[in-house]
């Protein structure tokens, strides 16, 4: 899931300084999940600024609106008529709801009150951990299903660097070394000898450098989108 | 500040808190006319947005009243509903009203003179922080 955490409220009321109405939107997928853009979400939100706002005698009244998944347009749909008596749309979505809201609606002021944090999973309840950076291309057949891109504060591919102490990372004692679960796993899987081979530098052009990625699948795509483009 | 009628919105536990306070007014114990009992079947039961909505109606103060530790029926609702308020208490912050309006007991269904006293004493502490602002604006916006 993509995990995120809600701005300070102060951030957030900053963005809202010259409005007087807003709708805010929670998405009812991975930010619900992980507990800060679900519906319970939106009324903590929309109450703690009604009040702040109260307090500070600049009333703010904050319509409260949810959808299955802010990060596709045709669930945005319904929100078109809820849009057109306030003056700015916060999103309590990730990023993409954020910019899928945005892309959408180009005349509307669309805010981000949380902050995208990464795509992990929860370890514990109430505790996310990061597990992939979508880094383009996945080793995680040669790791044994443990990510040295997302999970080693050094991204090494050939070993521990060395400096981790009893199985903890030298740069964060909290977060374990990757590299020594990665050979215990080997080790549980009679898979050791396979970590003796040198792995070549990675090829990071798959990766976030280089502006925007995309990914086409010609077999699910529109016909007319296919010919529109060819005759561009 | 001597015309202040606090109000406070105490949520009770039914198996504990809301026996006590029932146990005090069988024993004749006074506690303040400020206290509003919101009967919960455990205060595990208690949201977050719960707490808030109560503030933003115009409460000056909350009270989560919940079993002694160890035992509570629904055996970790109480320490739910601590950490909650602890959450709470920062956005009280954040959205500038004192944290120390909003406050959690812990007693037993036989606790009655126990529930008066603490009731008391948290309607005390919200006297002393005075009428909320939210309140005030509430009033205002019915006078006018």
């Amino acid at each position: 899931m993509i995990v995120a955490e809600k701005k300070p409220l102060e951030a957030i009321a900053r963005m809202l300084e010259g409005s007087g109405r807003v709708l805010a939107v929670g998405c009812g997928t991975c930010v619900t999940v992980c507990f800060s853009g679900g519906s319970k979400e939106v009324a903590t939100l929309a109450a703690s600024l009604r009040m702040k706002r109260s307090i500070e005698d600049r009333p703010l009244a904050v319509v409260e609106a949810m959808v299955q998944r802010q990060c596709e347009w045709e669930y945005l749909e319904p929100l078109a008529e809820q849009m057109k008596n306030v003056d700015a749309v916060l999103s309590l979505g990730c990023g993409v709801g954020v910019q899928t809201l945005a892309e959408r609606f180009p005349t509307m002021r669309i805010l981000p009150a949380l902050n995208t944090l990464f795509m992990g999973l929860p370890s514990a309840q109430g505790v996310w951990e990061e597990r992939c950076q979508g880094c383009g291309s996945c080793v995680l057949d040669k790791t044994g299903g443990i990510c040295p891109v997302s999970r080693c504060a050094k991204q090494l591919f050939n070993g521990p660097c060395g400096g981790s102490q009893n199985g903890r990372c030298e740069v964060d004692e909290a977060t374990p070394c990757a590299w020594h679960m990665i050979w215990e796993r080997a080790e549980a899987l009679g898979m050791s000898e396979d970590l003796m081979s040198i792995e070549p530098p990675k090829d990071w052009g798959t990766s976030r450098d280089g502006g925007m990625r995309r990914m086409v699948r010609n077999d699910l795509r529109l016909p007319e989108d296919q010919d529109k483009e060819g005759n561009e | 500040m001597d015309n202040f009628h606090p109000e406070v919105v105490a949520f009770c536990c039914r198996h504990c808190a809301y026996a006590a306070a029932d146990l005090a007014g069988g024993k004749r114990q006074p506690y303040p006319s400020a206290i509003k009992i919101v009967e919960l079947p455990c205060t595990g039961r208690i949201d977050v947005v719960n707490i808030l909505h109560a503030f933003e109606d115009g409460a000056d103060g909350v009270l989560i009243a919940g079993c002694l530790d160890g035992s509570c029926h629904y055996i970790k609702g109480n320490l739910y509903a601590r950490q909650r308020l602890d959450y709470v208490r920062g956005l009280l912050c954040e959205i500038g009203l004192e944290p120390g309006r909003a406050r959690m007991i812990n007693i037993s269904a036989a606790m009655g003179v126990q529930f008066a006293e603490l009731a008391s004493e948290h309607v005390e502490t919200v006297r002393a922080l005075g009428p909320s602002p939210l309140r005030r604006k509430i009033n205002q916006g019915e006078a006018t």
